[in-house]
């Protein structure tokens, strides 16, 4: 029963799981017991990702929580419902065993969520059951007594709202008080989905339970934005403000980012001593990884919009207005807000693809989300357009070629995904049975603290590739261009390691119109495509011919504008991206798919890149 | 997208959700579907017997989205057509 008086005493549990349906505020719960004392985790063989935190107790002691999957019920078909019945079990190989169950459900939806508190219940843990989102109760006129229902489940029941902090003084009170498994009156009969829910409407009655109303405004806001006719409109006015809030906003930051670090460059030169360190460090590490760096401010931004639009409701409303176009690839709306992020990082968007029930649409939409612009590609065309590309006015003194140069690039990797989805969708990943059901929660503000942690995972794994990967890569490139040595003095660079690399593979690449330089860019950007950027910067940076010019003007010399067309193809459509090949690894569980994909997107890449090379060298040499 | 299951259920006579025009409420009936996909529908609150509501139609006329049990959810038109629903007739609701 909850009490009242502050919690004393040390902590009876060691390991305690959250659990809860989609959409009760689990997550802005973890996030309020928890604060930054957490981390991702993934556990072994599965690929769904989980949280684990550590909440502190007033006398500091402190309990760790695992945050598992929404789920709706604990039958164990979808893989997110496997790894938290597994976890709850203590059958999960990896996953620490919980001693106690904290479950969260909506206090405005518990006809249907009681259901699976019976479920819950009947697994015999002790279990604290927080009625989330009171204030919303309240506001809309809604109640209910959390005594009787606490006396019907056999366990301690508070009304809390996780946004506010109401009431989250009886997770403390659980966290210390004797261990006490449930001890329901009556459990439903689990198999008999009416049953169920007679059972939950009345002990939900015994509890004086009234729901509160739908909140007017969220009906209000919906016949706006899924009006028949403002509906697409809203649509696409979004979209465009979402890429135009990256360009406009994050551009800027980039730059003074990239200034910043450009300084910082100099000074590291003047104070280290000259000759090999100084190169290393200089060359090596600081212009290698800051090459990449640079990219966070609009990575942050796209997470940012994104997730303003998913948390306050809104991209589920896009869910269903883009179904109608995605049902003719022979996908569904669900696979619009993958498809979305992937704009930004195909990483986080192919783990966002989990909430596509259907196998096969899930790995379709996997399959295609890297032909999506992501922002690592967004750098390259920077680079390459500005330096081939003059800028005429097309449209009005806003709209340049350069821009339109951009764009039709976002077009071709866009074209390429549905061609690539309708071949697929039509052979061998078609399905018969394909249910597109979408749940619309109401419009809610976004919480602020949810978002500035969610930014900060994806700034750490960003940070972790451009501190691990990438610096790797550049100062094995810095090496190359060092080796062999001759009389402890490094190689002329046409006499270098890193030169019979790009000058073997210069045959394969030099009907695209790529020369050796461009080469060696090509196999360091497999790693990760901005890579490129950075092996130029060395590569023109170690060579004395080259050293004084920028980028942009030793680019020139390596490529004729057929061979940056082909250049820019060539990055549209190939999959050069350890990480995008790992995610998808872990999450078909299998290394066929990644494989497949690598090979079919680099013979695309090639064959279009030679392609763009033969036209653009008819018409502009 | 073609529901194999679904030829079946135009056979029969009875109405369907998808029969429903936009404003009109029904009590939900049979479900003539794959296990699994019912057991996600009655885990949003499509429990056979609650009454439902056709709250709005998305742009382009599909999905459409439902009102049951508190919760608004959408489906397509051809997953509609597989649930079985009594007409609530004479009890068109006022929808915003």
């Amino acid at each position: 029963m909850p009490v009242a008086e502050a919690p004393s005493g040390r902590p009876v549990f060691k390991t305690v799981a959250v659990v809860g349906p989609p959409n009760a505020g689990k997550t802005t719960l973890f996030n309020r017991l928890t604060g930054l004392r957490q981390k991702v985790g993934n556990f072994p063989g599965v690929t769904v990702e989980h949280h684990t935190g550590s909440y502190r107790l007033e006398n500091g002691d402190e309990v760790s929580l695992i945050d598992l999957p929404g789920v709706y019920s604990l039958n164990p078909k979808s893989e997110d419902e496997k790894v938290t019945v597994d976890v709850l079990n203590g059958t999960m190989p990896g996953a620490e065993v919980p001693d106690a169950i904290i479950l969260v459900l909506d206090s405005n939806n518990l006809n249907r969520h009681l259901i699976l508190a019976g479920r819950v219940i009947a697994l015999g843990l002790p279990t604290l059951v927080l009625l989330n989102m009171a204030d919303e109760l309240h506001k809309q006129g809604g109640q209910v007594d959390v005594l009787p229902l606490a006396r019907q489940l056999g366990t301690p029941v508070a009304l809390v709202s996780a946004v506010t902090g109401e009431g989250l003084m009886a997770v403390a009170n659980f966290l210390v008080a004797t261990p006490q498994a449930p001890e329901p009156l009556e459990l439903p009969i689990f198999g008999d989905p009416r049953h169920c829910r007679e059972w939950a409407v009345r002990i939900g009655g015994q509890a004086a339970y009234r729901r509160g109303a739908t909140p007017e405004w969220t009906r209000r806001l919906d016949g706006i934005f899924l009006h028949r006719i403002w509906g697409g409109v809203i649509f696409a006015v979004v979209i465009v403000a979402v890429f135009q809030t990256i360009f406009s906003l994050g551009q800027p930051a980039s730059d003074l980012l990239q200034g910043l670090l450009d300084n910082v460059a100099v000074h590291l030169a003047n104070l280290l001593p000259p000759g090999l360190i100084n190169s290393l460090v200089v060359n090596g590490v600081w212009k290698g990884a800051g090459s990449v760096l640079v990219f966070l401010p609009q990575i942050l931004l796209l997470f940012l919009v994104i997730g303003v639009l998913e948390d306050s409701g809104y991209l589920a409303r896009a869910a269903v207005i883009s179904d109608k176009v995605m049902a003719k690839v022979g996908l569904n709306g669900k696979s619009f807000i993958p498809l979305l992020s992937a704009y930004g990082c195909a990483v986080p968007a192919i783990m966002a693809t989990r909430t596509i029930e259907n196998k096969r649409d899930r790995i379709a939409t996997i399959l295609i989300a890297p032909f999506m612009t992501c922002s690592a590609r967004l750098p390259v065309y920077t680079m390459v357009i500005a330096a081939f590309i003059p800028n005429h006015p097309v449209l009005g003194p806003l709209v340049g070629t350069r821009a339109v140069a951009m764009l039709s690039l976002y077009v071709l990797g866009f074209a390429m995904a549905v061609a690539t989805a309708k071949a697929l969708k039509s052979s061998v990943l078609r399905s018969r049975d394909v249910a597109f059901i979408m749940e619309l929660p109401p419009y809610r503000w976004p919480m602020w603290k949810s978002l500035a942690l969610r930014l900060m995972d994806r700034a750490n794994a960003f940070l972790f590739r451009a501190g691990t990967v990438i610096l790797a890569v550049s100062i094995v490139l810095w090496a190359l261009t060092y080796l062999p040595m001759h009389n402890g003095q490094p190689p002329a660079i046409a006499d270098s390691a890193i030169s019979k690399m790009g000058h073997f593979i210069e045959p394969a690449i030099r009907p695209l119109g790529f020369n050796w330089r461009i080469g060696v860019g090509l196999l360091s950007s497999f790693a990760a495509r901005e890579v490129i950027i950075a092996t130029m910067g060395t590569l023109h940076g170690v060579d004395p011919q080259s050293r004084a010019m920028d980028l942009q003007q030793a680019l020139k010399s390596d490529l004729t504008p057929a061979g940056a067309v082909a250049l820019l193809v060539f990055f549209a459509f190939a999959m050069q991206c350890m990480s995008t090949m790992a995610v998808v690894r872990r999450e078909t569980n299998s290394w066929k798919w990644p494989i497949l994909q690598f090979l079919y997107m680099t013979f695309v890449a090639y064959a279009a890149a030679f392609v763009a090379y033969r036209i653009t060298l008819l018409y502009w040499t | 997208m073609v529901f194999n299951f679904m030829k079946a259920r135009i056979a029969k006579a009875s109405s369907t959700l998808g029969d429903l025009a936009v404003g009109e409420r029904g009590i939900l009936g049979e479900f003539d579907m794959p296990q699994s996909i019912a057991e996600h529908l009655m885990n949003l609150g499509f429990v056979p017997g609650l009454e439902i509501l056709v709250a709005r139609s998305g742009p382009g006329g599909n999905p459409r989205v439902y009102r049951v049990d508190g919760t608004e959810v959408a489906l397509r038109r051809d997953l509609s057509r597989c649930i079985g629903v009594r007409p609530l007739r004479g009890a068109k609701a006022e929808v915003r």
